[in-house]
């Protein structure tokens, strides 16, 4: 009933514009065409002023409803970030001059030089002075983006710091794996043809014995307040992208092709609940390449946590390899340390 | 040459006009016609299908984004087991997400765009009988009516049509156990795109002939109006790119359907297990879509930038200013066009070094676009300017490309490129850039020639609404996704409740919900005006109503098939000659006189 009703409303607004629009036809006629095409050239000719003010007044009020609810607010949660947003400041500051100025002049010329039967437009075709002076200056403020724009992005995509951790994130459909490299510091090899999604999540190989000791974690990751991380991503099925807004970075998870990425995490989840003022707050990992019916849903979470913290996390943990193997766990049976001992050795 | 003598033969038979018009069937006439002019309208009513359609997916879609918790009773209805219990499933979310960006990307901005303005335009302004092969063309929009059909068809597949985006990158794509949509949706989806890249590859063919052979006697190419330029870099562009997209598609096909691993390696699905496909690169596909893709993104804005120089010169009562600065530029965005794909792949872990290269690409097409837009400036500087509808969509246009191209500095730069990509910041970026800012290119055109097309006049009082109120919602809708982006908000989300760091946006995703629903009425409003205008409009009593001096003002109203009766006009002078001398305008027909100025 709703639904008719709309339809309806909005059929008889319809065919009142279209009135309105057909007696104006006719009203121009009556009253010579000439006459009445100068009046609507008057009318939006007013209506460009009115909308530049409308529109500025809008950019600005639009800002002050929003901004709070961007990211802007707050510093960026890695000391990389930092220089993103300050070459953000940069960016926007020449780009919102020149969205200013020209949106001002095309506006105001609009109105300005509307048709006028006094005025003699003036044949102006070219000016090579003119023409060399806005190829230039663009190209300049270019440069100059460019060159911040480029530097930045080498320490992004470039080495990370030789104390870094490592962390492998996995995307599938539709979550996120982690694996740490456990006690030895090295991650073990995996093959995606040993995946079993009941007892070896990533397919790693158990004859190799560096992935015997890895950890492998679901849900949230665990990274060190202060020491750089480096995150070696990967997928299990299709691309997938780890999106960390409040990192300021991302980067794709693709099947068969590793991509890495590195930051430093500058506060802890519970230094960021206080200086957001939101007692939910948590790092959240994003999907931010479209994988499937899923895709919205696909959440990690990253706890920074400071060092000891981290440590006493980590010493809870037991290595992937009892899960696969339950029997061949020391703390859960104690009857078989020897084959333990024995495979440990190996 | 014997196109040449065909087209003669053609034109005698032109001279003999009650003879002629015998020879045309319903048939000949209005489906299987040969004449570019025919052919220009079906490309656009079936563009307007298109852009009505897609338009209606964004509603549907932006009723699901703006009132996540509501169900409707009526979309069920409407689309069954799509919208169970009133409230549309991710499946059809994300189907209805895809479809409206290939139909408005492919079908409207490409074919509707394109298709309809190349083909009215070219032989009508470069005088001209018709194009260089009338066969060929008439291939090329039946080929676009197969590449519909088929797209159509695929909505109506048991598993839904293709929902992975757009861009349908494998292995996504390529995997029907990754997603339903990827089965028998996405064969058609490509069998329809492959037809579409033939119809665009007979009529970009067609276009750049037409352009470098047929010209008129005098119509040396420096004296073509810019909406040829702009059409004829174009094609041009479409010709040497759509193959590598089908390129692209093909190897997606075998992937697919014969066990190859061009994009598949190590992969393993969740219910199917390991695949056997190792060795290949999933990167690999978006590079040659994204070499397509790129050059897309000019194929559909250049030829609104064309039309409106042109508006804008002839309502300003003004020559464009920079005539060749505007060629010159046009002719580096075409060149850069091509170098800058991988800017959509910042984050894909390309070579740091690649990336660096293409920034620096990247971001030299803002000097190019910057040029165009001061020229804009100046030619409305000191004119005497006539707001037609066609003028105010021009207008609209400019702001439209300084407010998203601006937006392209940020998102060219790969750093920042790092923090926004995949957001709302792009989805406002490139809507506003390349689909409003082309959509209201075509509305110019369509405003512009409209008389031209049907010998009638539409009601202006319903384009100033139908213009105001578009641009104003095109601002509204857009405008706040910025902020969006700015707190990395992803896009192709269904639903943001589940995100802390997104959830705040409820109130005003409802609101652009809102603005959108408003802003699709009054297209329906504007289409209203055009089809109620070809049959019941005001007849044109004027063969050149807005006083300008190109060639198609010279041609009769309601001109036949050949275009002008008797001998193709003469071309004497360049087509922005307003205001020279005092004299308010002369026709490019217009011999030089003695002591006319020199420019």
């Amino acid at each position: 009933m709703t639904m008719f009703l709309t339809i309806a409303v909005v059929v008889l607004i319809f065919v009142v514009i279209f009135q309105i629009a057909k007696a104006s036809e006719y009203v121009s006629v009556l009253k010579g065409e000439e006459v009445s095409r100068k009046q609507n050239n008057k009318i939006n000719g007013l209506l460009m002023v009115v909308f530049l003010v409308l529109g500025l007044v809008g950019v600005w009020y639009c800002n002050e409803l929003l901004y709070d609810k961007t990211l802007l607010v707050q510093d960026a949660a890695s000391v990389e970030g930092a220089r993103v947003d300050s070459m953000l400041w940069v960016t926007l500051a020449v780009t919102g001059i020149v969205f200013i100025a020209t949106q001002v002049i095309l506006f105001v010329f609009a109105y300005k030089y509307q048709e006028d039967t006094n005025r003699k437009v003036v044949f102006f075709a070219h000016s090579t002075k003119l023409e060399l002076i806005w190829t230039v200056i663009p190209a300049i403020a270019l440069t100059v983006l460019v060159v911040i724009g480029l530097r930045n992005w080498f320490l992004f995509t470039g080495e990370p710091p030789k104390n870094a951790m490592v962390v492998e994130v996995t995307g599938k459909q539709f979550g996120w794996i982690y694996r740490y490299p456990g006690k030895d510091g090295s991650f073990g090899k995996k093959y995606y043809k040993n995946i079993d999604n009941a007892s070896n999540s990533l397919g790693l190989i158990w004859d190799d014995e560096l992935a015997q000791d890895d950890i492998v974690m679901e849900q949230t990751v665990y990274l060190i307040k202060g020491k750089p991380v480096k995150l070696v991503l990967g997928s299990r099925d299709v691309i997938h992208d780890v999106g960390l807004s409040h990192f300021r970075l991302k980067m794709d998870a693709v099947p068969g092709i590793p991509t890495t990425m590195w930051f430093t995490p500058k506060y802890t989840t519970k230094e960021m609940k206080e200086l957001t003022g939101n007692p939910n707050f948590v790092y959240e990992i994003s999907c931010d390449q479209m994988c499937g019916n899923g895709h919205y849903s696909m959440k990690g979470v990253i706890e920074v946590v400071d060092q000891e913290e981290f440590d006493a996390i980590m010493a809870k943990q037991k290595p992937y390899y009892y899960t696969a193997f339950p029997e061949k766990d020391p703390s859960a049976a104690p009857a078989d340390t020897t084959v333990v001992a024995a495979v440990v050795k190996k | 040459m014997s196109h040449e003598a065909v087209l003669h033969g053609d034109a005698h038979g032109h001279d003999d006009h009650g003879h002629h018009e015998h020879h045309d069937t319903f048939l000949t006439k209005y489906v299987f016609s040969q004449d570019h002019k025919m052919i220009a309208k079906q490309f656009l009513i079936t563009g307007m299908v298109w852009a009505v359609l897609g338009g209606l997916m964004s509603v549907l879609f932006r009723l699901q984004l703006g009132y996540p918790d509501s169900t409707f009773p009526f979309l069920e209805d409407l689309l069954g087991k799509w919208a169970k219990g009133g409230r549309i499933t991710p499946e059809a979310y994300y189907a209805l997400v895809t479809t409206h960006g290939t139909v408005l990307v492919f079908f409207v901005l490409t074919a509707g765009l394109s298709g309809t303005f190349a083909n009215f335009l070219i032989p009508l302004q470069v005088g001209a009988r018709d194009m260089a092969s009338p066969f060929m063309n008439m291939l090329s929009y039946w080929f676009f009516f197969a590449a519909s059909i088929v797209m159509l068809s695929s909505m109506f597949v048991e598993t839904g049509p293709f929902s992975g985006g757009w861009t349908a990158y494998p292995p996504l794509s390529a995997l029907g156990d990754a997603s339903p949509g990827s089965k028998t949706g996405m064969d058609l989806w490509i069998v329809s795109m492959a037809l579409f890249v033939v119809s665009s590859l007979l009529g970009g063919l067609n276009y750049i002939a037409t352009i470098l052979n047929m010209r008129t006697k005098g119509m040396s190419m420096t004296r073509l109006p810019l909406t040829i330029w702009a059409l004829f870099f174009t094609a041009v562009l479409g010709v040497l790119s759509f193959p590598v997209l089908f390129s692209g598609f093909i190897l997606l096909i075998f992937d697919r359907n014969f066990g190859t691993s061009f994009y598949l390696s190590d992969i393993f699905v969740n219910g199917v297990g390991a695949l056997p496909n190792e060795g290949g690169s999933a990167i690999l596909y978006q590079h040659l879509f994204w070499f397509l893709g790129h050059p897309e993104v000019y194929i559909i804005l250049l030829p609104a930038m064309g039309m409106v120089s042109e508006i804008l010169s002839i309502n300003s009562r003004k020559p464009i200013f920079g005539y060749m600065a505007m060629i010159g530029s046009l002719f580096a965005i075409a060149i850069l066009a091509f170098l800058v794909w991988a800017h959509h792949m910042f984050v894909t872990g390309l070579n740091p070094f690649l990336g660096s290269v293409f920034v620096l690409l990247t971001l030299l097409i803002a000097v190019p676009s910057a040029i165009k837009v001061f020229n804009w400036l100046t030619t409305l500087w000191r004119g005497n300017i006539r707001f037609t509808p066609a003028m105010l969509f021009a207008i609209g246009f400019v702001s439209l490309f300084i407010s998203g191209g601006l937006t392209g500095i940020w998102l060219g730069n790969s750093a920042l490129d790092i923090h926004l990509h995949d957001t709302y910041f792009v989805i406002a970026h490139f809507h506003i850039v390349m689909g409003v800012a082309s959509m209201f290119g075509m509305f110019a055109g369509i405003y512009h020639w409209f008389p031209k097309m049907y010998g009638k006049q539409l009601n202006n009082t319903l384009g100033y609404i139908h213009f105001w109120v578009t641009i104003a919602g095109a601002y509204l809708i857009f405008w706040p996704m910025h902020y969006e982006g700015l707190a990395g908000m992803p896009r192709r989300y269904y639903d943001f409740s589940i995100w802390e760091s997104f959830k705040q946006f409820g109130e005003l995703n409802k609101f652009i919900s809102l603005v959108s629903m408003i802003v699709f009425m009054v297209q329906l409003l504007f289409l209203f005006n055009f089809f109620y205008s070809i049959f019941k409009g005001r007849k044109l009593t004027n063969q050149n109503p807005w006083d300008a001096t190109t060639l198609e003002w010279t041609a009769p109203i309601n001109p036949g098939h050949g275009n002008w009766v008797g001998e193709i006009p003469e071309v004497h002078r360049w087509p922005y000659d307003y205001g020279k001398d005092g004299v308010d305008f002369i026709a490019q027909t217009t011999p030089v006189g003695a002591d006319e100025s020199q420019h």
